[in-house]
C-alpha cells in the first residue's frame, strides 16, 4: 500500500439504542488512541444527513483513507456508508463496520463489560480497516438471451414474457410435448374453464413466436458460466448444442405422490382405485366409467402425513400441504355429480383448505351440488364383490363407517420430481427440507436463487395452482429481464485472487471450488480466477498449501489482525476518562 | 480469580446464517452474556484453523464457529468442510494439552436468534465450569 492508513472512527449513539447501554464517549476515547486512527467521533445518528456530512468533511479535512463506523449491523447500513465514502472520493471497500447495536447494546446490560466489548469490536474493525485494499467493482457485458428449462405452463409463460420483450429464448423440454401436467387436465378449478383451451393457447403462441426456439425431447447436460454469460449444453438425439444465455429460468415442475407408498389404499391392487391425475384423463376420454353408483374421493394422499413408511425407514409421505388437492377434489366431485346425477359422491378429508380467490365459493357449490363431505382419514380399502369398500373413522360423528364404491379417487399430493437432485446439481441450486428448489429468500426474493442469474418458476419451487404458477413465471421473467435489459452485470469485488509468485499450480484450490471459478493458466501454469464466477466463499484459501490464493476483504492477514485485536484483552485495563471529540 | 473469571470467547460466524441469527437475537432483544467477540466470515468454510487455534494458545477461553445447517450453506458445501476441520482442530487442541471442549461448532440459521443467545449463554456457563484457560497464567487480569 503506497499511502499509509489514516483511519477515521465514527461511533453512533443510535439515539439511545446504543448510547444507553454503551459508554460511547469512552469508546470514542479508546478508539482515538488506537494505531493509525487520526480522528474518532461519536454522534447521535451516523446514518442521518448530518452524520454522513461529518464523515465526508473529515475525509476531506483530515485526508482520511480508511473509515470505521461502529453502529448497527453491517447487514443494515454497509451499503449506506460505502456510498458515503465513495461520494467523498474514497474507494467504497475502504470501510469496515463494528456491530455494536444488534450484537452488543441490544443484547447486553449497561456496564463496563458491554462498553469493553464495544471497544474491542471497534479495535478489531480498525485493525481490519487498516489492512483493507481499494477494490474495483467490475462490469461484464451480458448475452441478451435466456434459457428456460421445462415447458409446462410455468416455463411457457416465462418464455413468452421474455420473448415478447424482445429477448431470444430457448425452451429445453425433455418430453415430446409442451404443456406438462396441465395438458392432461379436463377442466380447471376454480372457473371450470377447459384446460385444453388454456394450454393450447400458450402452446400455439410458443411454437409460432419468432423469438422462441423450442428444443423438445432434449436435456441440459452441463451449465458453465455465470450471470450474464452462461453456456448451457443441451443434448438432443445424441447431438450436443451449446446455448449461450444471460439468464436461466428453471421450471421443471413436479410429480404426483405415488400411492403405492400407502399400500392400505389398494392402489395398483384394485382397478377401481385411481389417482386424481388419472381421473383427469378419464374425463378427457369420457367413455371409461359406466354408470357408477358411488364414488369416493380421499384427500391429502401423501400430504400432511408424517407416517414412516415401508422398509427403508425413510419417510414415505410429505409433511407439507400440497395446496391444490382440496380444490382438485372439489372440481372432480362437481364434474362427477354433473355427469352422473344419480351417483353418490363422498369426500373423505382432514380439513378443507379453500384459501384462494373464488375457492371457498367453489367448495360451497360442491356441497350444494350434493357432494357429501365426511371428515375422517380412511384406514383401508377392501374388495367386496365387484366393488370396493372404504373404511374410515368419521371423526365428526366419532364412529367407524364403511362406504361401498365403484370408484375410489385418491387426491395425490405434489412432490419434487425424481430428477430434482440432478437438476439442483446442474444449476447449483439449493433445496429446502421438503426437496423443492429453494428461493433466495422466502419473502423478499421468491424467484431468485442463491445462484445469481438463475430463477425459479412454478411447482419446482413449491406446490401451487395454475394461477400462482403463472404469477411466479411472470415474476421470474421480469427478474431475469433486470440483468438482460441492463446489458451489464456488476461483479462483486470481494473475490479470490492469486499471488503468482507463490502459486505452484497444484490445483488444490480448484478442486474445492464449488463454482468452477478457478482454472489453470495453460501457458503460465498458474491458477487463474474467473472473478465473475467466484462467489468469495473462501474455501480455496484454506485449501492452498502455500497461501497463494486469498479472498479480498477477508485475507489471512486481515482476519488475523482482527483475531489479535480480539484476543488481547490486556490492553483493555485502561480506565478511560479522557474527553471525547 | 476464579470468582471474577469471565470467559473470553471469539466467535467466527458465517454471514448468511449465524451472523444473521445473531443480529436477529439483537432485534428481538434476547439477552446473553457479553463475553463473546464476533468476527464476521462469509462462510464457516473460510475459518482457517489458525484463526481458531492461535487465540486459544494466546489465552482465549473458547472459540465458537457458527455456520448454516448442513445442506443450507450459501456456498453449498462450506459447512461440510468445516465439520471435518472441526474434528481435526479439536485433536490438535487436545495434543497441546488444552481441553478440546473449548472449541464449539454450532449450526445456527438466520431465523434462530433464540438458539444463538442460548448457545452463548451455555458456552459461557460451560467455560466457567471448565475454568480459565491455562494459557492465561502469564496474564494478569
Ligand atoms: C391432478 C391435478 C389436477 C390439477 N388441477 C388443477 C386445476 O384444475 N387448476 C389449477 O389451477 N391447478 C391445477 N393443478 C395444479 C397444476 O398442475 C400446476 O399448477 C401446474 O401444472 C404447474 O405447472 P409447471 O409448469 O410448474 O409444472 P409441470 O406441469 O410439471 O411442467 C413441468 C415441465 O418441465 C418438464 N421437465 C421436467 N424436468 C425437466 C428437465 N430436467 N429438463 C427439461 N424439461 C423438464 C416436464 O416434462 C414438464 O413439461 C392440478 C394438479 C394436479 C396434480
Ligand atoms: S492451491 Fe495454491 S499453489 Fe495450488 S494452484 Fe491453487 S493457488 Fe496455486
Ligand atoms: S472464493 Fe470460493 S468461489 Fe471463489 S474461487 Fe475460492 S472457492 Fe471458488
Ligand atoms: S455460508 Fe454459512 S456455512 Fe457456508
Amino acid at each position: 500500500m503506497t499511502n499509509s492508513p489514516r483511519v477515521g472512527v465514527y461511533i453512533c449513539h443510535c439515539g439511545i439504542n446504543i448510547a444507553a447501554t454503551v459508554d460511547v464517549h469512552a469508546v470514542t476515547d479508546y478508539a482515538a488512541r488506537l494505531p493509525n486512527v487520526v480522528i474518532a467521533r461519536n454522534y447521535t445518528y451516523m446514518c442521518s444527513d448530518p452524520g454522513q456530512a461529518l464523515i465526508k468533511n473529515d475525509i476531506a479535512e483530515h485526508n482520511l483513507n480508511r473509515i470505521v463506523v461502529a453502529s448497527c449491523s453491517p447487514r443494515m447500513h454497509e451499503p449506506t456508508f460505502r456510498a458515503v465514502i465513495e461520494e467523498a472520493g474514497l474507494n467504497p471497500y475502504c470501510l469496515d463496520m463494528a456491530n455494536i447495536r444488534e450484537q452488543c447494546s441490544w443484547v447486553h446490560p449497561a456496564g463496563t463489560m458491554t462498553t469493553e466489548k464495544a471497544m474491542q469490536l471497534v479495535e478489531s474493525a480498525v485493525a481490519k480497516a487498516t489492512r483493507l485494499e481499494p477494490l474495483q467493482t467490475r462490469q461484464v457485458s451480458i448475452t441478451p438471451s435466456a434459457v428456460v428449462v421445462g415447458g409446462g405452463i410455468s416455463g411457457m409463460q416465462s418464455a413468452l414474457d421474455l420473448a415478447d420483450a424482445g429477448f431470444d429464448v430457448t425452451i429445453v423440454e425433455h418430453a415430446a410435448q409442451l404443456g406438462g401436467h396441465a395438458a392432461q387436465f379436463y377442466k380447471t378449478f376454480p372457473t371450470l374453464e377447459p384446460a385444453g383451451l388454456l394450454v393450447h393457447e400458450l402452446i400455439d403462441r410458443v411454437t409460432t413466436h419468432p423469438h422462441i426456439n423450442l428444443m423438445s425431447e432434449a436435456e441440459v447436460t452441463d451449465v458453465s458460466g455465470y450471470v450474464g454469460n452462461f453456456n448451457v449444453r443441451v443434448k438432443r438425439n445424441e447431438e450436443m448444442t451449446n446455448v449461450p444465455a444471460g439468464a436461466i429460468i428453471v421450471a421443471t415442475g413436479f410429480e404426483t405422490f405415488d400411492p403405492h407408498r400407502k399400500p392400505e389404499l389398494g392402489y395398483g391392487k384394485y382397478p377401481q382405485v385411481m389417482t386424481t391425475l388419472e381421473f383427469e384423463q378419464v374425463f378427457n376420454r369420457q367413455s371409461q366409467i359406466v354408470n357408477p353408483k358411488s364414488i369416493v374421493f380421499i384427500q391429502c394422499v401423501g400430504s400432511r402425513d408424517q407416517a414412516i413408511g415401508c422398509g427403508d425407514g425413510k419417510p414415505q409421505t410429505n409433511a407439507y400441504c400440497s395446496r391444490v388437492c382440496c380444490m382438485v377434489t372439489a372440481k372432480q366431485a362437481r364434474l362427477v355429480r354433473e355427469q352422473f346425477p344419480n351417483a353418490d359422491v363422498t369426500v373423505f378429508y382432514m380439513d378443507v383448505r379453500a384459501f384462494g380467490k373464488g375457492f371457498e365459493e367453489f367448495y360451497d357449490q360442491a356441497r350444494e351440488d350434493g357432494v357429501m363431505y365426511r371428515r375422517g382419514n380412511p384406514s383401508e380399502i377392501l374388495k367386496r364383490g365387484e366393488r370396493v369398500v372404504v373404511r374410515a373413522e368419521d371423526t365428526l360423528l366419532g364412529e367407524q363407517v364403511e362406504v361401498e364404491a365403484d370408484l375410489v379417487v385418491l387426491a395425490v399430493g405434489i412432490k419434487p420430481r425424481a430428477n430434482s437432485e440432478a437438476v439442483a446439481q446442474l444449476f447449483k441450486l439449493s433445496r429446502s427440507g421438503d426437496g423443492f428448489f429453494m428461493e433466495a429468500h422466502p419473502k423478499l426474493r421468491p424467484v431468485e436463487t442463491s445462484m445469481a442469474g438463475v430463477f425459479l418458476a412454478g411447482c419446482c419451487q413449491s406446490p401451487k395452482d395454475i394461477a400462482d404458477s403463472i404469477s411466479q413465471a411472470r415474476a421470474a421473467a421480469s427478474a431475469a429481464m433486470i440483468p438482460l435489459m441492463r446489458g451489464i452485470v456488476q461483479v462483486d469485488a470481494a473475490t479470490s485472487y492469486i499471488d503468482e509468485e507463490l502459486c505452484a499450480g497444484c490445483g488444490q484450490c480448484a478442486a474445492v471450488c464449488s463454482f468452477s471459478a478457478l482454472s489453470l493458466h495453460p501457458v503460465r501454469g498458474k491458477m487463474t480466477v474467473n472473478a465473475a464466477l467466484c462467489q468469495g466463499c473462501g474455501s480455496c484459501a484454506l485449501a492452498c498449501p502455500s497461501k497463494a490464493i486469498m479472498v479480498h476483504q477477508s485475507t489471512f492477514e486481515q482476519v488475523m489482525s482482527q483475531v489479535s485485536a480480539l484476543a488481547d484483552w490486556n490492553r483493555l485495563s485502561l480506565p478511560v476518562e479522557a474527553e471525547a471529540v | 480469580m476464579t470468582d471474577s473469571y469471565e470467559p473470553r470467547i471469539i466467535a467466527f460466524l458465517c454471514n448468511w446464517c449465524t451472523y444473521t441469527g445473531a443480529d436477529l437475537a439483537g432485534t428481538s432483544r434476547l439477552q446473553y452474556p457479553p463475553n463473546v467477540r464476533v468476527v464476521r466470515m462469509m462462510c464457516s468454510g473460510a475459518v482457517d484453523p489458525v484463526y481458531v487455534l492461535k487465540p486459544l494458545l494466546d489465552g482465549a477461553d473458547g472459540v465458537l464457529i457458527g455456520g448454516c445447517h448442513p445442506g443450507d450453506c450459501h456456498y453449498q458445501t462450506g459447512n461440510y468442510k468445516t465439520r471435518r476441520r472441526y474434528v481435526a482442530m479439536r485433536e490438535i487442541l487436545k495434543s497441546t494439552g488444552l481441553d478440546d471442549t473449548r472449541i464449539w461448532l454450532r449450526w445456527i440459521s438466520a431465523s434462530e436468534g433464540q438458539r444463538f443467545a442460548e448457545t452463548i449463554t451455555e458456552m459461557v456457563a460451560s467455560l466457567k465450569e471448565l475454568g480459565p484457560s491455562p494459557m492465561r497464567v502469564a496474564w494478569a487480569v
